[in-house]
This record gives structure tokens, sequence and C-alpha cells, in this order.
């Protein structure tokens, strides 16, 4: 019977190596893969060992971590709920971050490569250096007014986006997405409450987490006028060139017989180039996209920023929040010609344009900024834990050259700021600023109301200070005169918190 | 013990940033018991295998010191520092300890020799039935936890007979292949070369594979049968020394589990359970929060430990579930690493292949059988719960020897341990008369000069 009982000692010794092969499989070979699995909450419990970096602007924190009882170590909160929520996102336990908590996650987080340093130190010191903080380029006063002022409008819109950038810079002073969220009840620690908080804005029929300035494009109406005119003036046109007008037109082969929004604007034949943008006179604009042709018209929206597809807004030398390609189509026939039609509707900024909010302000900005068109950023500067090391500033950078010849982009400045004061931009001004604009209605849909527009610049001693683009959603009747009230007021809220820093 | 004090120290230590006072107390406790149970051994059983107690030792002091860093995770952050040493699993791991290691010794002193228990044979192995039926036969709401109807559960108290039934089964196995043995080595077929037992020789063998086959139906438990099966076999094997046996088992137990599989995904009802586990084995991932859920975070929390672990309180084993049963190998994995892994099963093998010895070296073959039965279920087991987790072969519910919280468990492998320890006295014994055939403490010669020694085998 013994050599029966060393054979099973033999079949032990088998089984434990199987074992032994297997744990090894699963422990050293296997290890990596599930050591970072999606599945492994150790994960999370690790990223959330470490404190995360504040997100602030003008100094007021904007997204912080607090420390908890719980698993994970601290919960995130943002004291300012609605009025920064697209801008600085949200950075949830198990859905996908958003914004800059995004873009900037490995900074927050303690894990990038810049701070490297820190993590080195935790080793030998067993401690948890927090995460660095990111220091926003937005004005707080121009944010929050500018988040005011858009919930608060006069004409009822529920829906809509405004952006101010410094034309000089590009760095963003206001972003805002109309209707907000609260990010606070997505990044609770129940993850199933998170949920919850996330299927009902997800299912909200206004989308809120859409952020409407970068990632949806809509018609950009009479503000495309401006390009248009920019087209005109660099190639040969001046202010006082006389434009063809009339109180209705039609393009030659077919369409439908385009007017002007009231009987009063150019119904006289011909017209000023200056005194159509003041006036805002359709007939004109569309004729004049016809007479200069598709390519002329493409080409200066193309040198604009539209059609630019790996546009982000965030860090000038990172990734940061997506934006959506701005464009004007293709306003051809099949056979190459021109599309008359849809030339004249492209002109006064219908058919298949449509533009970002963002790509609005960013067409003010190179006009005011005499034709140089400078890369929008969100992130002003980066700071290691200890908030004395800089790891990145901000070195504004342009993004497309110069877009106009700076004589061409005067004579916009000009005209724009003739809109402003004697034309339909009037609510956009000042006082003791000189403000430019160009206000836009765009039709949304046969049944639904029209979006209202403003674009516009502010100038102070003869620099550019903020260029801003208003939209109003389905605002209807007023809503570009009420886009540019608020386009002014997000202006004078920039230029108070300039003078007062 | 030094090594389990040191063990506490070190979850103290990371898990609070201090060491508290009384770290070395459950660690005392256990020396003192393992001291005591030591002494009871030297008294009855002055020859027995040294190396058993302090082996089975370590491995439980590490479950209870495990077991009582579970309890720390899980309590409330302000209680942690004074948590008390009886409270929680770990306290009442230790508390079972000690119950389990005072009938160990019990065992000792009342068996004086392991061939006694012979006499009782038919009684414990009827009883062996018995325990094993009663949670098939009860009603789910006294018998069934997770699914799995292996216990009897009579108010908040509950124990596993399943655990105890099978040092009785085997203890009858080992009785009646002895008596048997003969007729089952000797009356043969030769078949392409291997011998084959007559048909009706078979009976036996077919009514343990169909008692086994019950149990994974009725109880829903694959790893039991596995475990009794297996049992079974051996103890066949050792007894015949022959290979068929082996093979007949093997393909009974293959096909019998492979049928089930086909039944489950076909017919479902009572197989259907069985079916799922394979499915999961299969490809856990497939469905990580459900059914996959148990088996993909043991491997998370394996992966996660990797070469080294994590340290000892410095990982998250609360992430896997049923970790303070099932799944306390993963746990540990995590924290302790493949290299602590490592040592545990080596720590296993050595008591397995002890217990193995013990058998190689005693004189008659009911010792024999019994100790190698023993020594391989222990293994068996072992491999089932360990593998299971790492995904070498389907999930069963089994405990972790001596690891796992569950008192049946802890004091049915503690009996276990006794009857080795009896068996390993008689077999280390100097033989009456002849003493200096085995000088004591010669240990790794004696089996080679044993084998020639004149046993009651009978080669055919």
């Amino acid at each position: 019977m013994n050599a029966p009982l060393r054979r099973v000692g033999v079949v032990v010794l088998v089984l434990f190596a199987l074992l032994f092969a297997n744990l090894n499989w699963v422990q050293a070979y296997k290890a990596d893969e599930y050591r970072n699995s999606d599945y492994n909450g150790r994960v999370q419990i690790a990223e959330y060992e470490r404190e995360r970096g504040v997100i602030e602007a003008g100094r007021t924190a904007l997204a912080t971590s607090k420390p908890t009882d719980g698993e994970l170590k601290y919960i995130r909160q943002y004291p300012a709920d609605e009025a920064y929520a697209h801008v600085v996102g949200y950075n949830p336990v198990n859905l996908a971050a958003t914004g800059i908590e995004r873009s900037e996650d490995e900074f927050l987080a303690g894990t990038s490569d810049a701070l490297v340093a820190d993590r080195i130190s935790d080793l030998w010191t067993g401690e948890k250096t927090p995460g660095g903080s990111v220091l926003l380029s937005l004005s707080k006063r121009a944010q929050e007014t500018a988040f005011k002022e858009m919930t608060n409008n006069r004409v009822g819109a529920d829906k809509g986006a405004a952006v101010a950038i410094n034309p000089r810079t590009g760095a963003v002073q206001a972003l805002v997405s109309m209707p907000s969220f609260d990010p606070n009840p997505l990044v609770s620690h129940d993850t199933n409450a998170a949920e919850a908080a996330f299927d009902k804005l997800d299912s909200d029929p206004d989308k809120p987490l859409i952020n409407r300035a970068l990632s949806e494009t809509y018609p950009p109406g009479s503000t495309f006028k401006v390009i248009d005119a920019a087209a005109a003036l660099e190639n040969g046109y001046t202010q006082q060139t006389q434009i063809p007008a009339g109180p209705v037109y039609r393009a030659p082969t077919s369409g439908t017989d385009i007017r002007n929004a009231a009987a009063s604007i150019c119904p006289e034949s011909q017209v000023s180039l200056r005194e159509a943008l003041t006036e805002s006179c359709n007939t004109g604009f569309a004729q004049l996209a016809v007479a200069l042709g598709a390519d002329k018209i493409k080409d200066e929206a193309r040198k604009f920023g539209f059609g630019q597809t790996d546009l982000t807004c965030g860090r000038l030398n990172a990734e940061g929040l997506p934006v959506a390609t701005s464009e004007t189509g293709d306003i051809k026939n099949p056979d190459g010609g021109d599309d008359p039609a849809a030339l004249a509707q492209s002109g006064i900024g219908q058919n298949n344009v449509r533009m970002t909010p963002l790509q609005g302000a960013l067409i003010a900005a190179a006009v005011a900024n005499n034709g140089r068109q400078m890369r929008p950023y969100l992130v002003q500067k980066l700071l290691g834990p200890d908030r004395t090391t800089s790891h990145y500033t901000a070195t504004p950078k342009e993004l497309n050259g110069s877009v106009v010849s700076s004589a061409v982009a005067r004579e916009l400045q000009d005209m724009m700021v003739n809109v402003v004061e004697n034309g339909t931009g009037r609510n956009a001004q000042i006082d003791n600023i000189v403000v430019g604009g160009k206000t836009g209605t765009a039709q949304s849909a046969p049944d639904r109301k029209d979006h209202g527009w403003f674009i516009g610049f502010a100038m102070k001693d003869g620099q550019p200070v903020s260029a801003v683009a208003v939209f109003l959603q389905e605002a209807g009747s007023g809503g570009s005169g009420e886009a540019a009230r608020i386009a002014g007021q997000i202006m004078r809220a920039v230029v108070t918190d300039a003078e007062g820093s | 013990m030094a090594l389990v004090a040191a063990y506490s120290a070190t979850i103290q230590l990371t898990m609070f940033d201090t060491i508290t006072g009384n770290f070395w107390v459950p660690a005392a406790i256990l020396s003192a018991l393992f001291l005591g149970l030591h002494l009871v051994v030297r008294y009855t059983a002055p020859y027995a295998d040294p190396a058993l107690i302090p082996a089975v030792a370590l491995l439980n002091g590490i479950g209870v010191a495990f077991l009582r860093r579970l309890d720390l995770a899980e309590a409330p952050a302000a209680e942690r520092l004074t948590y008390p040493i009886f409270a929680g699993t770990g306290g009442r791991q230790l508390a079972w300890t000690l119950i389990a290691v005072v009938f160990a010794a019990i065992v000792l002193l009342v068996v004086k020799d392991h061939r006694a228990i012979s006499r009782y044979a038919y009684t414990l192995g009827l009883g062996g039935i018995v325990l094993v039926l009663i949670p098939a036969l009860l009603p789910g709401r006294f018998s069934e936890i997770n699914g799995a109807k292996l216990w009897i559960r009579i108010g908040g108290f509950q124990i596993q007979p399943g655990e105890f039934a099978k040092l009785a089964l085997l203890a009858f196995f080992a009785y009646y292949l002895v008596r048997k043995r003969e007729v089952l080595s000797l009356a043969s077929r030769r078949v392409l070369g291997v011998d084959f037992p007559r048909g009706r020789d078979l009976g036996p063998v077919l009514a343990v594979w169909a008692v086994s086959l019950l149990v994974l139906v009725f109880e829903k438990d694959l790893g039991t049968s596995l475990l009794y099966f297996g049992m079974f076999v051996v103890t066949l094997y050792i007894a015949t020394e022959r290979v068929s046996w082996l093979i007949i088992g093997l393909l009974l137990f293959f096909g019998g589990a492979y049928a089930a599989y086909l039944l489950g995904a076909s017919v479902g009802g009572p197989f259907a359970n069985f079916y799922q586990r394979a499915e999961i084995w299969l490809d856990p991932f497939s469905d990580p929060y459900e059914r996959g859920y148990q088996l993909v975070q043991s491997l998370l929390g394996l992966g996660s430990g990797g070469l080294f672990g994590t340290g000892p309180g410095g990982g998250q084993p609360t992430k896997i579930p049923e970790v303070h049963n099932d799944f306390i190998f993963a746990g540990l994995g995590e924290e302790i690493g493949l290299f602590g892994l490592s040592a545990l099963l080596i720590v296993y093998l050595l008591i397995v292949q002890r217990g193995l010895r013990a058998g190689l070296a005693v004189r008659d073959s009911f010792g024999k059988l019994l100790a190698g039965g023993l020594a391989f279920t222990l293994g068996l087991q072992v491999f089932v719960i360990v593998g299971g987790i790492s995904r070498l072969i389907p999930l069963t519910g089994q405990t972790t020897p001596f690891l796992s919280a569950g008192g049946s468990s802890l004091m049915a492998n503690w009996m276990l341990i006794a009857l080795l320890l009896r068996v390993s006295d008689a077999a280390r014994r100097p033989v009456e008369g002849s003493a200096s055939a085995r000088p004591s403490g010669a240990t790794a010669s004696a089996p080679a000069q044993l084998h020639g020694a004149p046993t009651e085998v009978i080669k055919p």
C-alpha cells in the first residue's frame, strides 16, 4: 500500500504545483491588467486617496475636495454651483468626467508627469501630497454677470450661450451655457444617486449638460455679414462702395425671396457697404455674396476659423474642452459651380452656415485685435500643491495667423462701432467705452422662434479689452437686441474687473 | 507565533500608523493554546510528528489575524483603535480556535489508538451519511446559505455537518476497504493492459458516485461532492493499488460533471446552478457585476496584490465578497502577494505530505488508509478552493482549512489533525523489541527503510 500512497503524494504535489503556476499567472502575468481593471474598485479608492487639486478663477475656488469618513477619502465640491458648471465640469466616481475636471484630470489628481517630484517625495514621507491647482482665465465678475444676465434675460429665452474672450491674448473671460446644472449631486459618493441625477439631467429636454458655447453650432444669421464685409473690403470694396440693395431679392436661378427685417431697411436700390452693415441690410449682403462668389466667402470664413476641426479650448499646450466645427457648407451645385440661391442665403448666415458661440466671439476678437486672431484658452496657470511652484503659465499664441490685414480690420472696427452707435446694436453701448458689434437674427426652423445673436468687442484707450458673443436660442422677437444688451453688460463687467485688479 | 504577532503588528501599523498595546494579545492567546495542545500531545502521543502542530498553528494564527483585520476595516473609524479582542469575526474565530483545539485534545485523549476507531466504523459511516443528507432533506429555510444547502441552522447557530461527515465517512471507507480490498484488487479482468474490477464489485463505488452526484444536485455544491468522491477514489486506490479505480473514478466524475453541465444548459432545473458556475468559470468578465462578481473581484484582488502584495493592512480586501469565508485566500493574496500565498501553499503542502508520510510509516492497513485519506482530503480541499478562487477550476463553495471563518470547518480540521497526530504517533513509535530499527528522529530515511519492511500488504 505504500506505493500508491507515494503516488498520492506526487498527485498532491502536482495539484499544488498547478495552484502555484496558476497563482503566478494571476498575480504576476495578469496582475497589471487586473489591478487597473475598470471593475476594480481599488482604482477609485486609490484615486480618492490623494486630495484632488483646486480649480479656481479670480481667487475664488470653483472646485474643492473635502475630506470624508468614507472609503473614498475626499468628496468633490463645487461651491459656485451652476454658474461655472460647463467650464469646470465635474469629476464623478463612476461616470465620465467633463470640462476642466476632465482635461486637467492628471494634474488635479497629482498623477501628471509635472508632479512626479511630489510623488517621489511621497514615497519617503509616506504622505499623500494633494494634486495641483488649476487657475482659470475667467473673470469672476464677467462670468457671474454673464450667468445672471443670461438666466434673467428679458425675452424669456431658456437656452443660449455667452462667451467673452480677451482679443489680445485669447484668454476666455466668461463662458456660460444656459440652462446650467448643479454639478454637486453628480459627484455624490452614492453612485446610484449620482447616476440618477445624471439620468435626470441627461433626459431633460432642454439638455442642460450640453455646453452650447462650445459643442453646438447654430445658424449665425446677420452676424455672418461681418465676414461678407471683410471679404468685400479685401476685394477692393470700401466702406463707401455702393452695393445693390432693395426691398426684396431673389437669386438668379431659383430660391426663395430674401427680404429685410423691416420695410424701412434699405428699400433704395443702392446702399453703401457701411450703411448696409449698420442697418443689417439682407438684400444688400445677399447680393454682395453672390457678386463675390462662394469661394471668396468660404475662404474668408475659413480664415476666421470656420472649418477648423481640431480646436479645443483649455490649456494652450494640451487638449482642452472640445469645440465643435463651425461650417459654411459647400454652397455649390452638383456640377461644381456656385449655387446662387444657397450663396445668397449663406451670405446672410442661413442655409448650411453654422457656428459655435465661441466662433462668434473669435470673429469679433480677430477684428478687434487688428486682424490677429489669438487661440482661445481657459487655463491661465497650473500651480503645484505648494501653490508657489508654477508648472505652466499661458503664453498667448495666434490661432490662424493674420486673418485680415490691420487696415481691413480697422475698417471693420469702424463699421462695427457704427452699428452699435447708430444701428441695430445700440443696446450694447457702455459709458466711456468704445463698443463695436453686429447683431444677428437667425431662422432656426419654420415653426420655431428665431435665434438672437450679438457679436462685438469693447475698446478702451484704443486697445481691445474684450470680444463677446451672446446667443439666445429661439428667443423670438427682440432676441438680438437683448443679446446686444447682455453683451454690453458682460463687457462692462470685464472692464470693471480689469480696473479693480 | 512570532510570525503571527508580527503580522498583527504590521496590520496595525499600516492601518493606524501606530502600534497599539494589544496587538500581541490574540497571538499570545493562540500561543498559550497551542502550547497546551503540544503538552497534551507530548503526554498522549509522544512520538507524533512534531511538524504538524506548528504548521497548522501558523495557518490558524494568520487566519485569526486576517479576520480581525477585516473586522477593523469594517468597523467605524473611531472605534478601530479600541476594537475589543473577542469582538467580530476575528474574535469569534479566536474563540472557535479555542474550542477546536480543546476538541483536538479530547480526540487525542480519547482515541488512544487509531485502530480503535475501526470498531465504530459502521456507526461512523451511518452517521456520516446521515450528516451529509440532513441539509439536503431539510427545507431550505434551515439549510440554505448563499444558494448552497450545506448547513443545519437552528436559531442563530449554524453548523456545517458535511465537515464532520467527511471524517466519519473517511473512517468508514478505510475500514470497509481494508476488509474488502482483497476482493476488489484480486478479482479483475484485464482490458487494454489495465486490470478492471468485476462488475459486481463496482457496486459500492457506484453508490458513492451516486451519493456525491446527489450532493451536487440537491445541495448545489460541487466542491463537497468533488471532495467526497476524490476522497473515496483515492482511498480505494491506496487500498487496492489498482490504477483502474483511479481511471474509473475520474471518468465517472468528469463524465458526471460534463453531463450535469449539458443538462444544466438544456434542461436547467437542479443542474442550472452547476451550469451557471461553469459558465462563470469559462468567462467571468462577461457578467462582472452579477453572476461573475465574486470571481471577478477575487481575481482583481489577487491581481492587485501582485508579487509582493500591498502589505498586511494596506489593501482593500473588503472589496472581495465573502472574503471571510470562501475568498479568504484572495483577500490574503492582495495583502501578502504571490510570495506570501506561495509560503502558505507550502505550509499546506507540508501538512499534507507529513500526513501521507505518517500513512507510509504506520504499520497497519487501516492506519495507512486513514492517514492517507485524511491528508489527501485536506490537500484536495485546499486545491478545490484555491483553484476555484484563482480560476483554475470552476469556483465551488469550500472553506479554506484553518484560515476561513467558521467553527465547523475549524473544529473538523483540527480533529483531522488530531487523527493524523495519532497515526503519526503510532507510525513513529519504536517497534517493541526492535527499537534499533528506527531510531527516533531519523524521519527522513525512515520510509525508505520501511518500504521493504513486512506490512499487511498482499501483493496480487
